[in-house]
């Protein structure tokens, strides 16, 4: 084993683990979408997913929260376990699971409501709020947490939709961070956003990771490259390699990602 | 090795392995001229050396501003950005060869009127075979991407250092034996540190040429055979 492999070994070894996923394979109908994917994710970090389109990363991150549920054909077999229990046992709750893992999308999508409606709604319907102060507070923490609390303090009852591109993306992990997730899983977060705005998300999830566990699915390598601790490589539905990130993009393991990272997929 | 999606930057990227190639090989020749220029104590060949310098400069000036540019519009990865950190060290070492080369051929300028004691010509000559042949098989490493080939001249290089060691000693006899050799032997001794110079430079190629290959630095100590520095030699009484 060379020098390279040890360290990263060392580096998969000593952070706590938050996510195990062994053996997923997801079918859609007849179609093989995922296959036999393995990987531990560290907890209080970001990993990145990276791969071509269509090659299963979205439908990896979708099992984690089981988005994939809301699809009728779709089938999910192998464990994954959040926190040392299996989320695909009967006794979960699908929806308790998904307060716990959030999810921010590619395209932010606030509800038609004021801004504090947006934050408030989570916490209303999960009851983690007794008083009306307890929800404001919520709401303040939850803004200022994503970055956005100096930017609408004086606006909280203007509509949600009137935002920014960026800044209804932000709205979107206040509205997620409310309910107080441990992990957040983020899908394309700044594909539809322009270079500031996407580093005002980076930046933030920079901050987010002392507290959480950050999935996030990107097509920008440099994305993955600047804010991922680990990345993790889909292609055809298999988990090519997966690794810290440095190692990764200076001197990765296996060919194929060294032909999808340096663009020479062929 | 797959091609890029994008051509241009392919093209790119095998312009700054031929720059290099361009550089390797004014270097070879510049170290072959600067000692024929010695051997032969002729002064037309020793300024020919000396006005070739500037043109290895120019080539390291345009490849280090174009691997600027790449890194600015390509944010090369992988194997891509250890082949555009590559090339900056060893352009580096390049330029270095080619200056001590010309200072070579400045001294082969200053002695070309005495004449030199043949055995230390042929200890430098030896210097020079060994330190060309290293410097050859490096830049062909270099092209082929071959970490082995590398490490081998990288291990080499202790030979050239022995090869001084013995010489630095012969020149001080000399020195030692007539005090009127003193200013020619110097100039061997300085055109021998040259050389030696030149095979160091040559080894740091090496190793960038493992890091290009494998993704990681040579793990072992290189073995160093330089003791001149702490090298003394007395006077019998």
């Amino acid at each position: 084993m060379d020098a390279t492999a040890v360290s990263r070994a060392d580096i998969a070894a000593s952070a706590p683990v938050k996510v195990v996923a062994r053996g997923v394979d997801v079918y859609y109908g007849d179609k093989h979408a995922l296959k036999d994917v393995s990987v531990a994710i560290p907890e209080r970090s970001i990993m990145a997913f990276i791969g071509p389109s269509g090659c299963g990363k979205s439908t990896f991150l979708r099992c984690l929260n089981r988005m994939n549920d809301t699809i009728s054909i779709c089938r999910v077999t192998g464990s994954i376990v959040i926190d040392g229990a299996d989320i695909y046992d009967t006794a979960v709750d699908p929806v308790e699971l998904r307060s716990r893992v959030g999810m921010v999308f590619q395209k932010a999508n606030p509800f038609p409501k004021s801004i504090f409606e947006n934050v408030a709604y989570g916490p209303r319907i999960h009851a983690l709020a007794a008083t009306k102060a307890d929800l404001d507070a919520i709401v303040e923490s939850s803004l200022r947490k994503a970055s956005l609390w100096d930017e609408v303090k004086d606006r909280l009852h203007d509509s949600g939709t009137g935002l920014s591109g960026g800044q209804q993306q932000r709205l979107c992990i206040a509205r997620t961070i409310a309910i107080n997730p441990s992990i957040i899983l983020m899908d394309e977060p700044c594909s539809a956003l322009d270079p500031i705005a996407t580093a005002r998300i980076e930046e933030l999830m920079e901050e987010l990771k002392q507290n959480y566990t950050i999935i996030i699915v990107t097509h920008s390598m440099q994305q993955a490259a600047r804010v991922s601790q680990r990345t993790a490589f889909f292609h055809l539905g298999t988990l090519v390699e997966e690794g810290d990130t440095t190692s990764m993009f200076t001197n990765p393991r296996e060919q194929k990602t060294q032909d999808y990272i340096t663009g020479r997929f062929g | 090795m797959h091609e890029h999606i994008v051509k241009s930057y392919e093209s790119e990227l095998s312009l700054l392995d031929r720059k290099i190639g361009q550089m390797g090989g004014l270097a070879e020749q510049m170290l072959g001229e600067a000692f024929g220029a010695l051997e032969q104590r002729n002064p037309e060949r020793a300024r020919a050396v000396v006005a070739n310098d500037s043109s290895i400069d120019q080539l390291q000036r345009e490849l280090e501003e174009q691997a600027v540019i790449m890194i600015a519009r390509r944010q090369p990865m992988a194997n891509d950005l250890r082949q555009i950190m590559a090339v900056l060290k060893v352009a580096g070492d390049l330029e270095r060869i080619g200056d001590l080369s010309k200072n070579i051929g400045k001294r082969a300028l200053a002695i070309s009127g005495e004449t030199h004691p043949k055995p230390l010509i042929t200890g430098l000559r030896h210097m020079v075979e060994l330190t060309s042949r290293g410097l050859k098989d490096v830049l062909d490493a270099f092209g082929a991407r071959d970490a082995e080939k590398a490490l081998r001249v990288w291990r080499d290089d202790e030979q050239v250092d022995a090869l001084y060691n013995s010489l630095f000693r012969e020149l001080l006899t000399y020195m030692m034996e007539d005090p009127r050799n003193i200013g020619l032997c110097t100039h061997l001794l300085f055109g021998a540190k040259n050389i030696e110079r030149i095979g160091d430079h040559t080894t740091n190629i090496a190793e960038t040429v493992h890091f290009l290959a494998r993704g990681f630095a040579i793990a072992d100590e290189r073995p160093k055979g330089d003791k001149t520095s702490s090298t003394m030699i007395h006077k019998a009484d």
